[in-house]
């Protein structure tokens, strides 16, 4: 099943991939691959199997209600490209 | 009862932050006003590498809440990924619950004026909070700012079903569930702190001819930042989709599901935008948590802790003490520590409906007018008991109780020392009056008989023979009180 | 014998007898960086001074009989994956450049505490994803053995580093077989402990419910040594296992009688390296001579490992990696038009095209519409693949077969292809897929001189079981005295072959 140029597009678009029209190409060539080979699994029946997110039989961790230090601002913001004053700066964002 | 002509159909979706020390999956402060991103750490920053440990006090208030909202518990339950990017959101994907939330199918109860009505609810499922964006307010699209205090604080998520058919209801139902979660101390439920948020899905019903009905599209309301303005805002948006639906006659199904903002200073909601293309959340199970199996033990102790509820203290107060339905929701709604003040005061009393009658006028008047919590109220319930008790031992004319209260809480003087110091003390033995009331009525009998008959005048008659009996030393109001009293036994 | 070539045990023998101090220990090991990293290019940070500094205190404590831990002395190298604290660490990729932790991970927290000397942080493929550590920003590491060659992936810097001898032990992660492929490919030993023995707190993840840390180290018992310092609970990551660890090393010696190994038919499908299947026999050999019953299993699922793998781990990271977005760290394009330009320019000038490959499959495979079809259906046939594990080890001790279907292959050989690279980690896969434990130990090589490894698969929790049968086979063997020659094969120095430039 070969994936369309238009759903890579609408993919990078989710994931905020920003592509070139050449790349764009290519990938939609080499997903198509790969997907393919990954639609065998649609050959197995399995309708009776539980789906198993995860191996650890365990369940229940949970930490106690107690307040750790924090970072200090300048700790937290130490590695932020665009710091300002005590805050991260982004582009305007419209609600 | 409404003369509208649709019924409106509203279904809420409720946010309440949580009251623990720390964050949901880190130990952060969990407060609110903090100084910008100084409550932050690689955990809630979401820095490579970093895992989420859940906050087990948070579990526990959200098991509260959701058996307090009579939810069914689910045994198994886990975390899932629900995939966006916003800046405020550090992760790029919010840890929320999809398709095993822990609670589901509750029910929450508002008094209606037509009665009490069962609110149902969807879901109850734990999550954590973004933090919060700085916008531009000037409108020159300056850039954003980012502060992740609030980021990775725990959230419940409330989900109702669309079973609130007024505005009012849909009041009711946010001041009910806010009572309940502060009398839990799940939440402050602070809507100015933002530990309250509210969105609303509201469409119209518009009776056919044929007898069924038409539904208009269903549209979401945010940015409700009070009671007063979700209330408003229903009842503007249900006209508004009348008034549209008139125009365009489209129903529900034939447009997309829109989302409004509610503005507050132009008193109207804004259409923002059709939602066209649907967001794609793409949740997966949470690999970095995980699962929480609440047996029934876990389940049954936190049930346990709950206490009474407000809406069966309410009903119990009705049967127990008589109050009526009103006197029994203001002094509920005041919160747990009112309440309990009360029930103190009315076993002190031995009046429940004299102690009722204080705390929801005397008490409550106070209160409002000095921004007390009954906590910071200088009266305790003995202290408020002793007044009564000299009113009801005519102690005190009862017209001068209230200027007493008020010397009470200025000077913290007790009741007994008060009515002396200020002359209101009765100096007649109550005995010897009552003695002489029976005597004026039994000298009378046409005053009796008038009065039986329904001439409540016919007791000025018999009140001047007794003040005479006592040389005008007697207070009216305790005569014209043992008359009464008096005429009923005669 | 040099003191590079030795063995981290020896080196803590020669220490505690007071024939080498940290401090001379550690010289050697900077002096082989500065000789031989050049070629090899393992390390992508490397500060000989604090090396030294730290080699120095240790030697101190010594002297003032302070009580040592463990690793006393022993240089350590990390995976760029792993976090620490003050120190870049990049995960090879250009998004993370700049990114300095405040934190260390686990391991590393670890290691400090048994005196380990934290020795400069190694090349990988970008955010682990990949086979060959071609897919790094920075640089291409070369396999010891033949420099035209790949060390394998994704931790092949901190495999190439302990083949190279430039270190004696290093920590890689695993998610579907980046310890265990390049330790084969090197001719080391390279373990997988099982899905929650050691805490991910500070590995940076690329799929959380496979990723798992492990040692790479020259033979069985240093292994088992930084296994035990690794491996523990640890309450900040809530998939860390509260178990004890057992004494791997002090168990190490006494083999596991009686013994029923496992061999799979479907561990010598189709695309097994001839050479690489006569070592695989021959190991088995050794395991029957030793009186182990060898017994045919079916894993019937392992055909679907690759695919289910290339689904679960890709919806994963495209999640995990969602946070590399230019606002609270880490790299940010300089010319954007938006917000959301912001974002997709960022990361697609931020991440390398396998990093981006995957990040769009993973989010294909949890869209609406594709989700049960891709997803959902890999987690179904997830549980198969497990399931298949269960039975064969209710009837077998371990489970023995290759590592990798080749032995090293040539830079620049598969890199186009990324089917083909996803092909050669067939036989890893399906231990992370079961959360099992997994190992490489060197088992021969190949008619051209290059290491072949061979995997032995143990149940959940069973480390010690797997160290010990993997020790029994060493015993027998000499593979793992063997040292990459220096100077190397393909090397301008070295016996005729040239490095391929890149
Ligand atoms: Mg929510
Ligand atoms: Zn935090």
């Amino acid at each position: 099943m070969a994936l369309t140029e238009d759903q890579v597009r609408w993919v990078a678009h989710l994931a905020r991939l920003e592509f070139a029209p050449e790349e764009i190409e290519l990938f939609t060539a080499q997903l198509s691959q790969i997907v393919d080979y990954v639609n065998q699994l649609q050959k197995l029946d399995t309708e009776k199997v539980e789906p198993l997110a995860h191996c650890l039989p365990i369940s229940n961790v949970f930490r106690p209600d107690e307040v750790q230090p924090s970072l200090t601002v300048d700790e937290a913001l130490a590695n932020a490209p665009d710091r300002r004053g005590a805050y991260y700066g982004v582009p305007a964002v419209l609600d | 009862m409404s003369a509208l002509p649709y019924e409106v159909v509203i279904g809420l979706e409720v946010h309440v932050q949580l009251l623990t020390k720390s964050k949901l999956f880190c130990g952060c402060r969990n407060e609110f006003g903090l100084p910008p991103n100084s409550a932050t750490c690689p955990v809630c920053i979401g820095m490579p590498g970093v895992l989420p440990v859940m906050n087990r006090e948070a579990f526990e208030l959200a098991l509260k809440a959701a058996l307090a909202l009579n939810c069914e518990i689910a045994p198994f339950t886990k975390w899932d990924r629900k995939n966006y990017y916003y800046p405020d959101l550090p992760k790029n994907y919010q840890i929320s619950q999809y398709d095993l939330p822990f609670s589901r199918n509750g029910w929450l109860e508002i008094d209606t004026a037509a009665g009490p009505k069962k609110i149902g609810l969807i879901r109850v499922h734990l999550e954590e909070d973004a933090g919060k964006m700085l916008h531009d307010e000037t409108g020159q699209g300056r850039d954003s700012l980012v502060d992740l205090n609030r980021a990775g604080t725990p959230l419940l998520e409330i989900v109702t079903r669309p079973d609130m058919n007024s505005p009012e209801e849909a009041r009711l139902f946010l001041e009910e569930i806010r009572l309940l979660l502060r009398e839990l101390k799940v939440s402050d439920c602070e809507m100015q702190e933002g530990s309250l948020r509210v969105d609303a899905n509201v469409n119209i019903h518009i009776p056919q001819a044929d007898g069924g009905f038409v539904a208009t599209p269903i549209v979401e309301v945010k940015n409700l930042n009070s009671f007063r303005a979700v209330e408003k805002a229903m009842a503007y948006e249900a006209q508004r989709q009348y008034e549209e639906y008139q125009q365009t006659g489209k129903k529900l199904g034939e447009v997309p599901k829109a989302t409004a903002g509610w503005d507050e200073t132009l008193g109207m909601t804004v259409v923002q935008r059709r939602k066209e293309e649907a967001s794609d959340y793409r949740y997966f199970p949470e690999p970095d948590l995980v699962p929480v199996v609440v047996d029934e033990a876990w389940r049954e102790r936190i049930r346990a802790s709950l206490g009474e509820l407000p809406a069966a203290r309410r009903c119990r107060f009705q049967n127990q003490y008589g109050l009526s339905v009103y006197d029994a929701r203001v002094i509920i709604s005041q919160g747990l520590a009112f309440a309990d003040y009360f029930e103190e005061l009315a076993s002190l009393v031995g009046d429940a409906k004299v102690a009722a009658n204080w705390c929801t006028n005397q008490v409550l008047q106070v209160l409002n007018e000095r921004q007390w919590t009954i906590a910071e109220f200088p009266l305790r319930p003995s202290q408020l008991a002793e007044l009564l008790e000299q009113v009801r031992k005519y102690r005190i004319n009862p017209q001068r109780a209230r200027d007493v209260f008020m010397r009470m809480i200025q000077t913290g003087t007790s009741a007994e020392v008060l009515v002396r110091q200020m002359g209101l003390d009765v100096t007649f033995d109550i005995e010897q009056l009552r003695q002489l009331v029976r005597q004026a009525i039994a000298n009378n009998p046409k005053a009796l008989a008038d009065v039986r008959s329904g001439k409540a005048k016919a007791i000025d008659a018999l009140v001047g023979p007794v003040m005479r009996a006592t040389q005008g030393k007697a207070p009216t109001d305790v005569v014209r009180q043992l008359l009464q009293e008096e005429l009923q036994k005669a | 014998m040099e003191l590079i070539d030795r063995t981290a045990y020896e080196l803590l023998d020669l220490q505690r007898r007071g024939e080498a101090t940290a401090e001379e220990i550690v010289q050697a090991f900077c002096n082989a960086v500065a000789t031989r990293d050049p070629l090899i290019r393992a390390f992508l940070h490397f500060d000989r001074d604090t090396a030294l500094e730290q080699a120095r205190a240790i030697d101190l404590k010594r002297r003032a009989g302070q009580p040592l831990g463990r690793l006393a002395g022993i240089p350590v190298a990390i995976k760029d994956v792993l976090c620490t604290r003050g120190v870049p660490t990049t995960c090879a990729s250009k998004i993370l450049r700049n990114f300095v932790p405040p934190y260390d991970a686990h391991v590393i927290a670890r290691l400090k505490e048994e005196d380990a000397v934290l020795f400069g942080k190694t090349n990988m493929d970008e955010f682990a994803m990949g086979s060959s550590t071609e897919n790094s920003a920075y640089q291409i590491t070369r396999n010891p053995w033949d420099l035209e060659r790949i060390p394998g992936g994704s931790s092949g810097g901190s495999a190439a580093a302990v083949a190279a001898c430039e270190v004696p032990l290093a920590l890689g992660s695993d998610t579907g077989g980046s310890i265990r492929q390049p330790a084969s490919l090197c001719g080391i030993v390279g373990l997988k402990p099982t899905y929650g023995r050691v805490s991910r707190f500070g590995l940076v993840a690329f799929a959380s419910s496979l990723d798992q840390i492990g040692p790479f180290a020259h033979d069985v018992r240093d292994t088992a040594l930084l296994t035990e310092v690794i491996a523990g609970h640890d309450p900040r990551d809530s998939t860390s296992v509260d178990r004890p660890v057992p004494p791997y090393v002090a168990k190490l010696d006494e083999p596991v009688r009686p013994l029923t190994v496992g061999v799979a038919r479907e561990h010598f499908a189709e695309g097994l390296d001839a050479d690489v299947e006569r070592c695989i026999r021959q190991a088995i050999e050794v395991f029957r001579c030793l009186g182990a019953e060898v017994r045919e299993i079916r894993l019937p699922h392992s055909d679907f490992a690759v695919a289910v793998y290339y689904l679960v781990a890709t919806a994963e990271a495209s999640s995990n990696l969602a946070r590399y977005d230019g606002v609270h760290y880490g790299y940010r394009a300089e010319r954007y038009d938006s917000m959301i330009h912001m974002y997709s320019r960022t990361r697609g000038e931020g991440f390398g095209k396998e990093v981006k490959r995957r990040i769009m499959l993973g989010t294909y495979a949890l869209s609406s519409g594709y989700y049960e079809a891709y997803y959902l259906k890999a987690l179904k046939v997830r549980r198969l693949i497990k399931e298949d594990f269960d039975r064969a080890f209710a009837e077998c001790d371990v489970v023995l077969g290759p590592t990798s279907p080749t032995a090293a292959f040539r830079v620049g050989e598969k890199i186009d292809n990324p089917l083909a690279m996803y092909l050669s980690d067939i036989y890893t896969i399906s231990c992370n897929l079961a959360g099992i434990a997994g190992i490489s130990v060197p088992c021969g090589f190949t008619k051209q001189g290059l290491p072949v490894g061979l995997q032995i698969l143990a149940p959940p929790f069973a480390e010690e079981k797997l160290l010990r049968v993997a020790r029994m086979y060493e015993r027998e063997t000499d593979w793992h005295l063997r040292r990459a020659p220096w100077p190397p094969r393909g090397s301008p120095a070295g016996n005729g072959h040239t490095a391929a430039g890149t």
